[in-house]
This record gives C-alpha cells, sequence and structure tokens, in this order.
C-alpha cells in the first residue's frame, strides 16, 4: 500500500513576494525548529514533557497532559487515479474514551481538512489552530517537494498538538476518531458535513443581509482587533520576507567577495598572508549568513505564517458568532410579528386556526428559546477560547522574536570573533588606532596581518 | 601613512582644507560650475608658545590644476613612479551615493584625496625637492603646460623590445595583475555594500509596523514599540558604517591607479630601451656597410649593390669619399650609443630605487588598509550586538 520514497528535490528558495498571492513557505531542510529537536514519537515527547514540567508557562493549562501526538514519516502512495502523501499519526494516551494507549494510522491532507471542518461545525466559536494551505497551483514549486512536504508535516503536527492541548476540543469525538480509526476515507464522505456547510453559507448570506440587530461591545471591540490584527500580522508577514530576501542576495555576493581576496593574494607575497586572512573572514562571514536565513526560515518565518492564517480563523469566527446571533434575532422578530397581547388573551378552545396558531407560536417560542440558549453558549465559548488564544499567541510570537533576536546576536559574535577575540577588542576600545597598533602588536588575525 | 622625512615636510604643513564652488566660463565660453580646493601651507611646529597659530597662506586651486601638477611631474621625471590623483568620476559606485561631481560626499572624499596627493608628493625623495611643486603650492599664477612632450606622445606608440630588463617585464604584469585585482575586488565590494544597504534598510520596516501592531495590544504593547525603535537604530547605522568603507575602497583604489603609474614607468624603461636598441642597430648597420665598402664584398642585400652590379662599380675616389662619411657617422653612431647606454643605465638605476620605495610603501600602506578594513567589520558587529541584545530585552517584555 504505500510507495516508493519521495523523490529528493533540492529546490527550496524562497519566492518573490507577490502582494497579492498566498505566500507559501519553503525551510531549507530538515532541521531544527525553536532550537528544540522534533520528538520522534509520542513516548519521546511524554518525556519531554516530564523534563519540560518546570516551565509552568508552557503548560497552558494543561497541567496533566494524559494525550500526546506526533506526526511524521510522510511516504507518497501512488495510485491509477491519483498521487498523494500520507502522514503516520502515532498517539499515545492514558485516557479513558479510548481502548487503548497507542494508536498508529496513516493520513493524508484531505483527512486533516476533514477534522478541522467537523471542529468548526461542532464548535462554531472555538478557535481551532490553522491547517497548513492547500497546494497553490500557480506557485512554481512541486507539491512533492521535500521541503515543501517537510514544512507541512510540522505545521500538521503543530495543529494536531494544539488540539490535544485545548481542553474541549481534544476530548472532540471526532477528533478520537481521527487519531484512532484505521480507514477514515468512508467517515469522511458520510456525514452532514458537506450539507450543514452548505445551509451554513445560505444562512450566513442571508444573515449578512439584514445586518445584525445589536452587537455586545465586547464582541464589537474583539471585532475590531481581529481586523487590526490580521493587517498587522500580514505586514510583519511580509516585512520578514523581504529580510530575508535580502540577506540570501547580501550572502551570494559575500560568496564572490571573499575569493576575490585569495586571488589578490596569488600576485603578492609579504600581503598574501593579510589578504588570506581577510578573505577567509569574509568566507565564514558568508557561511554564518547562510545559517541565520535558514534560522529565520525555520524559527520565525513559519510562526508568522500561521498567525497570519490564525487570524483568517479569527475572522470566520466571529463571522459564525455573528451568524448565530443572527439566526436567533431572526427567529425572535418572527415570533414578535407573530404575537399580540390580543390575540393571546381571546383564544377559546373551540377556536382551532387560532388554536393552530397558538401552537405554532408556542413552537416558535421554544426555538427562540434553544436559539438564545445557543448565542449564549457560543459567547461564552468565544470568550473562554478568546484569552487562551491571546495567552497562546503571545507566548508564540514573543518567543520567535527572542530566538530570532538572539540568533542575530549569535551571528555578530561569530563574525566579529573571527576578526579578533571579543574581550581583546573591548580592552582596546578607545579608538581605532589604539587597536591598529595592538593589532600590530599580536593577536589572531594580527599573526597573519604582520609582517 | 606619511613620514615627516623629507626636507619640505621638516620645513612646512601642508594640507587641503576645504573644498568650495565656483561658476565662470569655460574654455567655450559656457557657464560653468566647478569646485575649489584650498590649499593651507603654514611653516612646521607654528604654533607659538603661548598665543594662537599662526594663520597659514592660502590659495584656491581646481582638479584640472592638479591634473597639469602631475602631468608636468610625469614628464620631468619619468624614472619616478608619481602618485596618481584620486578619480575623476566616481567610479564603483554603489547605488546610495551619487556619480555626481558635485554631491557634497564626493567632494569630500575628493578633498581628503587631493591631501594625500599633495602629501605623497611633499614625502616623496625626488619630488619633493621640485621647484614647480613648491610653486604650485605657494604661487597663485601657475604656467599652464599647453604641448605636451613628444615622448609622452610615444608612450601610446606600439613598439617591440628586443631585450627588456627582465624585472621591469615582471613588474609591468605584476602591476596588469594588481590593477585586474583590485578593480575586481572594488566591483564586487560595492556590490556587497549595495546588498548590506537593503539588509538594515529593510529592518526599519519593523520599526514602523510594530509600532502600528503595538497600538492594539494591551501586554505586547510596550515591548513591541520599543523593539520597533531599535530596529529605527539598526536601519540608520548603516550610512555611518559605508561611510566608512568607503575610506577603505578610497586607499584601494589609489593603488589601483598607481598600477598605471607603474606600468608607465616600465613603458618609459621600454621606450629608452627600445631607442638603445635601434641606436646599436643602426650602429652595426653602418659598420657592416663601411666594411662591405672596403672589402669589396656584399654580404647584405642592398639597392646599392644590385646597381653597383648592373651600372658597373664606382670609382675610388667615390668609394674613399663614401667611406669618409661612413666613418664619421660611425663615430657619432658610437657617440649615441654610449650616451643611450649612460641614459638607459641611468634611468633603470633610478627607477629601481624608486620601485623599491614604492613597494616597501605598497606593502606597509596595504597592510594597514586591511588592519583598519578589519577593525570596521569588528565595530559594525559589535554595534550589530548592541541593538539586537537591546531588541531582545524588549521582546522579553512582551
Amino acid at each position: 500500500m504505500s510507495g516508493a520514497k519521495v523523490p529528493a528535490d533540492i529546490s527550496g528558495h524562497m519566492l518573490d513576494l507577490d502582494e497579492e498571492e498566498d505566500l507559501e513557505v519553503f525551510s531549507k531542510n530538515t532541521s531544527l525548529a525553536e532550537g528544540n529537536p522534533m520528538p520522534n514519537s509520542p513516548d519521546s515527547m511524554v518525556n519531554q514533557f516530564r523534563l519540560d514540567e518546570e516551565n509552568e508557562e508552557e503548560q497552558q493549562g494543561a497541567i496533566n497532559k494524559d494525550i500526546f501526538v506526533t506526526v511524521d514519516n510522510p511516504e507518497s502512495h501512488i495510485s491509477a487515479i491519483e498521487t498523494f502523501i500520507t502522514y503516520r499519526v502515532v498517539t499515545r494516551t492514558t485516557r479513558s474514551e479510548f481502548d487503548s494507549s497507542k494508536y498508529e494510522v496513516r493520513r493524508r491532507y484531505q483527512d486533516f481538512l476533514w477534522l478541522k471542518s467537523r471542529l468548526e461545525e461542532n464548535y462554531p466559536t472555538l478557535i481551532v489552530h490553522p491547517l497548513p494551505e492547500k497546494f497553490v497551483m500557480k506557485s512554481m514549486v512541486e507539491r512533492f517537494n521535500d521541503d515543501f512536504i517537510e514544512t507541512r508535516r510540522k505545521a500538521l503536527h503543530r495543529f494536531l498538538n494544539r488540539i490535544t492541548e485545548h481542553p474541549i476540543l481534544s476530548c472532540s469525538h471526532h477528533f478520537k476518531v481521527f487519531l484512532t480509526e484505521e480507514e477514515l476515507a468512508p467517515l469522511r464522505k458520510l456525514g452532514p458535513g458537506f450539507l450543514s456547510r452548505m445551509s451554513e453559507t445560505m444562512r450566513a448570506m442571508a444573515n449578512s443581509v439584514r445586518g445584525l440587530r445589536s452587537k455586545l461591545e465586547e464582541f464589537a471591540i474583539m471585532q475590531e482587533y481581529v481586523d487590526d490584527f490580521s493587517n498587522n500580522m500580514c505586514s510583519v508577514d511580509k516585512v520578514t520576507h523581504r529580510i530575508t530576501k535580502e540577506h540570501r542576495e547580501y550572502m551570494d555576493e559575500l560568496k564572490q567577495y571573499g575569493p576575490t581576496y585569495f586571488h589578490w593574494a596569488e600576485s603578492e607575497e609579504l600581503l598574501a598572508e593579510p589578504l588570506k586572512g581577510v578573505g577567509s573572514c569574509v568566507e565564514k562571514c558568508s557561511k554564518e549568513t547562510e545559517e541565520q536565513i535558514q534560522y529565520l526560515s525555520e524559527v520565525l518565518v513559519p510562526t508568522l505564517h500561521e498567525y497570519v492564517l490564525c487570524a483568517d480563523t479569527l475572522k470566520a469566527v466571529m463571522r459564525r458568532r455573528d451568524n448565530i446571533q443572527a439566526e436567533f434575532e431572526a427567529k425572535n422578530e418572527a415570533l414578535a410579528s407573530k404575537t399580540t397581547d390580543k390575540e393571546m388573551v381571546s383564544i377559546s378552545l373551540s377556536d382551532s386556526p387560532l388554536l393552530m396558531r397558538f401552537f405554532y407560536v408556542w413552537q416558535l417560542q421554544e426555538e427562540v428559546d434553544d436559539l438564545a440558549d445557543r448565542v449564549e453558549q457560543a459567547n461564552n465559548a468565544l470568550r473562554g477560547d478568546w484569552s487562551r488564544w491571546r495567552t497562546s499567541m503571545r507566548a508564540d510570537l514573543k518567543s520567535a522574536f527572542i530566538s530570532t533576536a538572539a540568533k542575530n546576536v549569535d551571528y555578530y559574535e561569530k563574525v566579529s570573533l573571527t576578526y579578533c577575540p571579543s574581550s581583546l577588542y573591548d580592552v582596546c576600545l578607545q579608538t581605532s588606532t589604539t587597536l591598529a597598533s595592538w593589532f600590530r602588536s599580536g593577536s589572531l588575525i594580527a599573526t597573519r596581518l604582520l609582517p | 601613512m606619511v613620514e615627516r622625512g623629507t626636507a619640505l615636510l621638516k620645513k612646512m604643513e601642508i594640507s587641503v582644507a576645504e573644498a568650495d564652488k565656483r561658476t565662470g566660463k569655460n574654455t567655450v565660453n559656457m557657464q560653468e560650475t566647478y569646485t575649489v580646493y584650498l590649499i593651507e601651507t603654514r611653516p612646521a611646529e607654528s604654533v607659538s608658545e603661548g598665543g594662537t597659530p599662526v594663520a597659514p597662506d592660502t590659495l584656491w586651486r581646481r582638479y584640472s590644476e592638479f591634473e597639469l601638477l602631475r602631468t608636468y611631474l610625469l614628464v620631468t621625471y619619468p624614472y619616478i613612479i608619481v602618485p596618481p590623483l584620486p578619480e575623476k568620476r566616481a567610479e564603483f559606485v554603489w547605488h546610495k551615493l551619487s556619480a555626481d561631481n558635485l554631491d557634497p560626499d564626493f567632494v569630500e572624499r575628493r578633498r581628503v584625496g587631493l591631501e594625500n596627493f599633495l602629501l605623497r608628493l611633499a614625502s616623496h625623495p625626488v619630488l619633493s625637492n621640485d621647484s614647480i611643486f613648491f610653486l604650485f603650492l605657494t604661487e597663485v599664477l601657475f604656467l599652464v603646460f599647453q604641448k605636451a612632450d613628444s615622448r609622452l606622445k610615444s608612450l601610446s606608440a606600439m613598439f617591440r623590445v628586443k631585450n627588456p630588463d627582465k624585472r621591469f617585464t615582471a613588474l609591468k604584469h605584476y602591476s596588469e595583475d594588481l590593477s585586474t585585482v583590485i578593480s575586481q575586488l572594488l566591483r564586487i565590494r560595492a556590490r556587497v555594500a549595495d546588498r548590506l544597504y537593503g539588509v538594515y534598510k529593510v529592518h526599519g520596516n519593523y520599526g514602523r509596523v510594530f509600532s502600528e501592531w503595538s497600538a492594539i495590544e494591551k501586554e505586547m504593547g510596550d515591548g513591541l514599540q520599543s523593539a520597533g525603535h531599535h530596529m529605527d537604530t539598526y536601519a540608520a547605522s548603516i550610512d555611518d558604517i559605508l561611510e566608512e568603507e568607503e575610506h577603505y575602497a578610497d586607499q584601494l583604489k589609489e593603488y589601483l591607479f598607481y598600477t598605471e603609474a607603474v606600468r608607465s614607468v616600465c613603458r618609459k624603461h621600454e621606450l629608452i630601451q627600445y631607442e638603445l636598441e635601434m641606436a646599436a642597430q643602426d650602429l652595426s648597420y653602418k659598420k657592416q656597410q663601411k666594411e662591405e665598402l672596403e672589402t669589396g664584398t656584399v654580404r647584405i642585400f642592398s639597392l646599392k649593390g644590385m646597381t653597383s652590379k648592373l651600372f658597373g662599380q664606382e670609382t675610388q675616389e667615390q668609394r674613399e669619399s663614401k667611406v669618409a662619411a661612413l666613418e664619421q657617422s660611425i663615430q657619432e653612431g658610437e657617440e649615441a650609443l654610449k650616451e643611450k647606454n649612460a641614459e638607459s643605465q641611468e634611468f633603470v638605476e633610478k627607477a629601481w630605487n624608486d620601485i623599491e620605495r614604492f613597494k616597501e610603501q605598497k606593502e606597509k600602506d596595504l597592510r594597514e588598509a586591511l588592519i583598519s578594513y578589519a577593525i570596521m567589520q569588528i565595530s559594525m558587529c559589535k554595534k550589530g550586538i548592541q541593538v539586537w541584545s537591546n531588541a531582545k530585552e524588549c521582546f522579553n517584555k512582551m
């Protein structure tokens, strides 16, 4: 059933920024995100969890984590009709709802999509972490490019892990099915999913025409924040892409710059050593820049990208909440228009049309009450999840920026060290001529620069 | 970079203190704007015991006058590697620098270059004693050279030398290599500078974007805002960094232009050598002719030989007068050859003296330049560490 290993295609590099189109992000190779080794299995995740127990901040309410999920081992699956990639999803859990403590299944991207839409349907105002985007045909890189697959795999891993950390979503029936069922395809095709999506869309359209009667202040503020946040995230994302691009171009030039010093050294005698010295420093600088770019691509860029997608998720959540409220208001209006005090008073059992009307109205009242409950639930769910989301957003972005800044400091320290041991530079901080004379008296590079 | 070794420098301090704009009519009677530079000279150790320093003598000169001085020196001291002038037009620019000769940054760098040129002359053991150079520094009126030396013209002519001094050939090749390699380095350095500029400036966008974002965040706002300020600082820092690097580029450019002066000395040697070879060849030909006439044998094909075969030989008288004339000519030729030999030897000796001096100067200067480049890089890294450490602190407060 499982097919050949994915063919190696090392063409990953930054695409040019196109304002309109979706941005696809590719990392250079399969190494580490956020400085921590990628867990190989739920077992190692359990171990890591125990090590992390000191770190309260990372727990985010999941004080006793009892379910661990990993996504790995992408394999291509070739059939007559289509070719696709499946990923291995391994679950380790002690939860009683699960029959076993360990599960291993293979899932494809469509299965993840199914899970997401089920969750959104069942918990319309909860904030589900975004999935990596669908493959965009117009981008130049193949669907089966190694970098693309690896980036996607990491994002899918994060997606499932966010769900396990969520107190409500992790208990979802569909989530359990996703993790445990051998074959998901038959289940995918069944279910109200499609139809309910359709009707939801239709209701949404109808409601948007009517508009909301009154929005609670807090949700209006939330909406405004979501819109602003979305714009800001897109801007930060764009700037970061530009920076990565500029770094890359700088590095390309450095790669040509270093050799010119070596070339010159060939025709010199006494100057050969200092020239080679400078040349090798430039080469080191170029290598460090390469590492810096890699780091950016693996840590900051994907994180920002996910929060750009999050912003869209938030907008959808706000829309769904609004729809729920709109539905309630619509029914409520209908109810109000159907009843008048006068009519209610003059009911007589003998008057059957009126009786029918009464039952109809009573039924309507029931529905309105249900919808009112639904609105209440939706709002509460959103409120709860909102603060959860804010906290994790803050933690994620803060951590990504901190480690980027740290990496940049590290970069400059390494380059500076190539040219001169830093402690000695600090000693000669007064003037450059002092440093020059110190150079003449001896140091790492000075030994190459001196006659 | 410049030792106070020469008599001139012991006597006076020289500087090019300022630059200024002038307008005037040029040779085709059109109005033009040009830059003039202020040459200041004051006696060395002129600061009196308790009072103010002595006011310097000053005069204004424009770039073309410096060019005239240099041409004069080239002609008068063909065996000397004459220091080059700073570039006429901005070359190896990266995008920020304008190639406009009136751009203040360019003018400033040219001012420094001209001062350097004068100091190089003043510290040269031979050139510093030149009287015209002294006049250039002190007298407002300056002779205009209209005629170029014919020798200068012949430098561009092609000629083949049979036995050039091997050291000069080697030197010529070295200076060609050096010229190529420095040009390449300068070109790529300019591109690197351009890219680095891009990297730094783009970070400035973070400043703007973080600021906007901080407006909507309660807890993260302060951290973001202050991080943004550091990003602005980072973006702004590149201007100074690259300006400093321009000085490094200028130092390399000076030696790029020096290679031309070196090549010109080599060509002059070739010219002298060529003239010497021509003189020797001429002499040997005449000697052979005389021998032929005396012995009556025709060893070399000549029209005279043919005509005499066809139309009969000359008379004894004719032959004797020819021989006498040839002897005279040979004597003159031998004198000329001796002179040329002496000239050539003198040239080689003087030239090689200066070449050795130049080599030492070059090694020293370029090593200094490389050291200062390394220091610049370290300084840039230190600034980077500072900014990103600060930014990291701010992110920590997010």
